[in-house]
């Protein structure tokens, strides 16, 4: 694991993604064929209103040096209403992340919609720039207990990851 | 213990040129829970989906990853394939390596490592899946039209036709709308009500198509396929079984002075009294806020002061003591065709808005609005077709049209374009100039909009042919001089100010949505726009349907629209309402949200965020039957599944289905495990 | 007695706007071509309680010949008397002129909007400029105090209200409702500021045309005919809608339609008296003429003047008349009732006890 702040630091970044606008809109950058970094794993969700906040900061505590969240474009949500509820959602976190000492930088909040496939690009390119230039994101790594199971079973009506989450939780809160 | 396969497609060079597929293989190969893993150049194709199909019989697997293209391309073929051979099919997901990862890379190892990393993480969600079953929920094959003028008429018509019951809802007394007050219809110059009359008379006898006038909307509840609406059947004071529309009653009505609204209050009516001579039904209903003998029991009189119209009934038809009766009616669909009215200029409006005071709109008589000209021209209106002025009765020898008010100016009124206008202003001049030979047309316009069949030829016809005046520009000012009616104007393309002394002025005053279409719209958990129309789903593939399931729009309601619009938007919702009748289930995707009851605490925090009031409170009782709690419940039939209640729930009680919180959280815990 | 209710409503007016002190900005035309503007004006705001004070060493507005011939001279005449203002520590400045209301709204809306300009202002005047100053015209001001104007135009005093019943012609004219942007007014196609006023006094406001029609301002001198031709037109409509006085709210206008409306007239038909808003205002609270300086228009007030003072004392003896002939009929009513109670009692009591009652009486 790569802590020091060089050339050779890739960032890892998590993005959290609606299914309707910035999925598709990342699918229209690949049939166009337009070439990015390759530092971002997208999860896809429905809407950018299923986004719970503690998502983000499991990332970060799973080793993300970096998030985006993307969404369609106000007034252009697919379920009417989910992108005003993550907006206001995301400008109160956005606040108590930085009183976490988590620097807001390591956060990108972007409207993408489905036609958008060259503003896709450009949010990861500058994403992955920002946080090469931040470096490694450590702190919250060292919240999750050093045996976790890497690859855990899922059993029924239990939460796998069930150990880290209230970890997760309590440091949101 | 999970038992998954991974089937790496090379999309045959798309992916395989960037990604080492037989690498990503390998490596999925040694993932915890892995049971099978290997590549193929199309996993698309038969053999592909065969392979797929033998693996799963030969491994017994518990799902299934196809690291290959985006799931809006191929996931529901790969699902299915699932479901041929037995596995659940919600047990199967891809993993997007072509979109997400080959297409937009050309590093060969970054590529290669960045596929391992998607595929581990769809391996790590579907670890986490549940076998699902698909939601079915039963149609009553029965639809609602709200809106009895042609667009309503016309959906009604095309539903029954297809062999379906419909409820066709008007609020005023007859069917018609406002289609039935035009004298004659653009680009044809044929007889509105000669188009329309036997569609009325149609719709009135179809033997599937139950008529509710003088009625509203109440309530709705529930959702697609099992709608339950509240009808208020006013008291109409007149019993329809027993009336044969004889006209007795209104001959000895004694308030004879209340302003007509199908004449656009040229004319004026009876309190008991038949809207127009071809009004379907052909029965009067009772005005009770203009009635004698209820504006003396609203006084409080002991005694009632009137009563002549029962008396003149022979049929015993009319009681004064009836009262607003409500109806729930059972459907499956329902279409919105509430339609349009238009602007009242210069006047405070329960919306703020108050625009063009300057053009003595209401003040002066002989300044009148679009709808009132139709009036006045037409065969069945109060002068008889005759271009007659209402203030002293003398046929007008100047008259002047005035486009776009209210229309096209945010600071005066809308910031739309109300689309008929240019359209019935060229018709207006050409019916005025057929009627008055020697008269003189003048047309104040911004631009001419006419694009539609037809319309361009019509409006330079107008021009052309009947020689109406067409000056570009705008009016400043409209002001009584005497006997006739100042009209200060500017003409752009002549750079000079243009005053004409007119005898009348017509106002293409602005289409506006009806009243009530705001509430009518929250009954439905519809949204309407800035302007107050309802939202269609989408404005170019979806434009007659809204985002409630289930619920149609039709004409005016939407926007602003002229009749062949109105009628083909209204045919197009009877095509959605018969294909949604066409089957006895609906299928959805099990993609909605469930609420754990062992540890709902009943906040309803989930239902204020819903956008489609699908969550509702139930009680929670003991083995007694007390009520002892409260929890959410989520109605699958109206969930969409987007997933903004799960997030806001304080005790990790509703979970979305296919998106659970145990699926996201191994999502994440698998992205970032890279070394 | 009734001073002392005049100068009780003046105290209470006073007491609801504590305090604030308005600079003035008079600007050219009231010390020059309008003085009566000014008197009436400075008459008025005293009845009603509030207080101002002109400001320093003001200069002109720029109006006509400085914005049109230099777009920042313009800005930064007008915005020197704000500057001036604002060290003077005032919060808003009232600009009876129209034109010097338009200049300095104006002024102030370029600076607020354009931030360049607004890092240069000081420079240009020498001066610190926060631009906090607002703008106010004489009929805004008169609109807040138009609770108060109808009370005290309504409160008894010896000689009646004459304004009550004038049928009056509110001309606005184009700088007090253009550009809509600096406009205080409400429509600026149809404006009814002026005529809330007008009905606050107790006189009628007539619903005529050319309320917002220009007078031909400031080209009273240069194309005099223009002038008449825009003129003749307003008089007129004024005229045919029963007005007995035009009402006007700039010195422009009330110069371009008192001093010319002697040539505008074709067959000697009667000229209509244009008064100043303040005046109406000043008239309505029991100023004196004098002190209103309605002496100095070229069309004479003095026979409206004296046909609206006949009016009113017609009016008050109409009304006390009826009030003696009400008061008359019902002692008359009561003495009535009184007698035939004495006489049912009578009946009761017998024969002597009419005589009793007529004793008592």
């Amino acid at each position: 694991m790569n802590s020091q702040h060089s050339d050779t630091f890739e960032p890892r970044i998590t993005a959290f993604v609606c299914n309707w606008c910035t999925y598709t809109g990342a699918d229209l950058a690949g049939t166009s064929r337009l070439h990015m970094a390759s530092n971002v794993r997208i999860i896809r969700l429905p809407c950018t209103g299923r986004i719970d906040p503690l998502f983000i900061v499991k990332a970060f505590e799973r080793g993300a040096d970096g998030v985006i969240v993307s969404g369609c474009h106000p007034a252009d949500c697919h379920y009417t209403s989910g992108n005003y509820h993550a907006r206001r959602r995301f400008a109160v976190f956005h606040d108590i992340m930085q009183f976490l000492g988590v620097d807001p930088r390591r956060m990108t909040f972007s409207w993408v919609s489905a036609s958008e496939g060259a503003k896709w690009k450009d949010v990861v390119n500058e994403t992955v720039a920002n946080i090469r230039e931040l470096g490694p994101y450590e702190a919250y790594r060292a919240l999750a207990p050093d045996a976790v199971e890497p690859w855990p079973e899922a059993v029924d009506g239990l939460t796998p990851a069930g150990d880290q989450e209230p970890a997760a939780k309590e440091v949101a809160s | 213990m999970s038992r998954i396969g991974v089937f790496v497609c090379h999309c045959g060079e798309n992916i395989g040129r960037t990604v080492d597929c037989a690498a990503v293989a390998e490596a999925l190969k040694d993932h915890p829970g892995v049971a099978h893993s290997e590549d193929y150049k199309y996993m698309c194709s038969d053999p592909g989906q065969a392979l797929v199909k033998k693996a799963i019989e030969e491994h017994n697997l518990t799902g299934v990853v196809v690291a290959a293209c985006s799931p809006h391309m191929h996931e529901k073929t790969f699902r299915r394939a699932c479901d041929q051979a037995g596995l659940n099919k919600f047990m199967c997901e891809m993993a997007n390596i072509r979109e997400h990862c080959s297409w937009i890379h050309e590093d060969r190892e970054d590529a290669t490592a960045k596929a391992i990393d998607i595929g581990r993480t769809i391996i790590e969600k579907v670890k986490h899946n549940r076998p699902l079953e698909v939601i079915k929920i039963p149609v009553t094959k029965r639809a609602m039209v709200i809106g009895g003028g042609i667009a309503g008429i016309q959906a009604a018509l095309d539903i029954a036709d297809g062999g379906h019951e419909v409820v066709l809802v008007e609020k005023e007394a007859s069917i018609g709308g406002h289609m039935s007050q035009l004298s004659e219809t653009f680009p044809t110059l044929d007889c509105s009500q000669c188009i329309l009359t036997p569609r009325m008379v149609e719709a009135y006898q179809h033997p599937n198509i139950k008529l509710h006038t003088w009625s509203e909307i109440e309530k709705v509840d529930g959702y697609i396929g099992n709608f339950e609406v509240t009808v208020r059947k006013k008291a109409r004071s007149v019993d329809l079984d027993l009336c044969n529309g004889c006209g007795d009653c209104w001959a000895v009505c004694p308030s004879k002075r209340i302003p007509s609204e199908f004449d656009a209050g040229l004319s004026n009516r009876t309190a008991i009294y038949v809207p127009f001579p071809q009004a379907v039904p052909n029965q009067p209903v009772l005005d009770r806020e203009n009635c004698t003998l209820f504006k003396g029991r609203a006084k409080g009189l002991k005694k009632d002061a009137c009563g002549k119209c029962k008396d003149a009934c022979l049929k015993n038809a009319i009681d004064y003591d009836t009262e607003d009766e409500f109806v729930v009616e059972e459907v499956g669909a329902i279409v919105v065709a509430t339609g349009y009215k238009l602007y009242d200029v210069g006047r405070e409006q329960p919306e703020g808005l108050k625009g063009y005071g300057e053009y003595g709109y209401g003040e002066d008589p002989d300044i009148i609005d679009g709808l009132q000209f139709e009036r006045i021209a037409s065969a069945s209106g109060p002068t008889g077709g005759e271009i007659l002025r209402p203030s002293d009765g003398k046929e007008p020898k100047t008259v002047v049209f005035v486009h776009c008010v209210g229309s096209r100016d945010i600071d005066k009124g809308m910031a739309y374009c109300s689309k008929i206008c240019c359209m019935y202003n060229a018709k207006h001049a050409m019916l005025y100039k057929h009627k008055v030979h020697d008269g003189r047309a003048v047309a104040f316009y911004m631009d001419i909009r006419a694009n539609g069949k037809g319309y361009d030829e019509f409006s330079r016809r107008a021009i052309e042919e009947d020689h109406a005046e067409y000056v570009r520009g705008r009016v400043s000012r409209i002001f009584r001089d005497g006997d006739k009616l100042k009209v200060w104007g500017f003409d752009t393309l002549n750079d000079e100010q243009v005053i004409i002394d007119a005898d009348m002025v017509v106002l293409a005053t602005a289409i506006r949505p009806n009243d009530g279409v705001k509430e009518l719209a929250q009954k439905l958990s519809c949204s309407v726009d800035v302007d107050g129309f309802i939202n269609e789903a989408h404005p170019k593939l979806r434009p007659v349907e809204t985002n409630t399931a289930g619920v149609f729009l039709a004409g005016a309601c939407q926007a602003p629209r002229d009749i062949p619009d109105a009628v083909a938007m209204a045919s197009a919702t009877g095509a959605k309402v018969l294909s949604l009748f066409s089957t006895d289930e609906l299928e959805r995707e099990p993609a909605v949200a469930v609420v754990d009851e062992r540890t709902c605490i009943g906040c309803m925090r989930c239902a204020l965020v819903c956008p489609y009031g699908a969550i509702e409170q139930r009680e929670i009782c003991t083995v007694d039957g007390q009520v002892c709690g409260h929890t959410a419940y989520v109605n699958p039939g109206v969930c969409q599944g987007c997933g903004t209640c799960q997030a806001v729930c304080l005790s990790n009680s509703i979970d979305l289905q296919t998106f659970t919180d145990e699926q996201v959280y191994s999502e994440i815990n698998a992205l970032c495990m890279w070394e | 007695m009734s001073t002392v209710v005049d100068a009780t409503a003046t105290q209470d007016a006073a007491a609801r706007q504590p305090a604030e002190v308005l600079a003035y900005y008079p600007g050219c035309s009231l010390h020059g071509t309008e003085p009566e503007y000014d008197e009436s004006l400075r008459a008025v705001v005293e009845a009603l309680g509030v207080a101002i004070a002109e400001i320093p060493d003001w200069n002109c507005c720029g109006a006509s010949s400085g914005h049109t011939t230099d777009q920042l001279l313009g800005v930064a005449l007008p915005a020197r008397n704000l500057a001036l203002a604002e060290a003077a520590g005032f919060d808003r400045v009232l600009t009876p002129c129209a034109a010097c209301y338009n200049r300095l709204a104006a002024a102030r809306l370029a600076v607020a909007e354009d931030a360049a300009l607004a890092e240069q202002m000081p420079d240009i005047l020498g001066r610190p400029f926060e631009n906090s100053v607002e703008v106010l015209g004489v009929l805004s001001l008169l609109r807040e105090a138009a609770a108060d104007i109808a009370d005290l135009a309504a409160a008894p005093r010896p000689t009646p209200n004459p304004m009550v019943g004038a049928k009056l012609a509110a001309y606005y004219g184009c700088l007090l409702v253009r550009p809509p942007e600096v406009s205080a007014g409400d429509d600026p196609e149809q404006p009814m500021y002026m005529d809330e006023i007008i009905q606050a006094c107790g006189a009628e406001a007539v619903d005529w045309n050319m309320k917002v029609e220009c007078c031909g301002g400031a080209f009273s001198v240069s194309r005099t005919s223009s002038v008449l031709r825009l003129g003749r037109a307003i008089v007129e409509d004024a005229r045919r809608s029963g007005a007995e006085a035009i009402v006007v709210a700039c010195p422009l206008c009330h110069t371009n339609l008192d001093l010319r409306q002697r040539a505008m007239e074709s067959r000697g038909e009667p000229r209509i008296p244009v008064l100043f808003i303040t005046q109406i205002v000043g008239l309505a609270l029991g100023l004196e003429p004098e002190a209103l300086g309605l002496k100095r228009h070229f069309i004479d007030t003095e026979p409206l003047l004296s046909d609206l003072r006949v009016r009113a004392a017609q009016r008050v003896a109409d009304e006390k008349r009826a009030a003696e002939e009400k008061a008359a009929k019902a002692a008359a009513r009561a003495a009535k009732a009184a007698e035939a109670k004495a006489a049912q009692a009578a009946d009761k009591t017998g024969a002597d006890a009419p005589a009793d009652a007529g004793g008592d009486a």
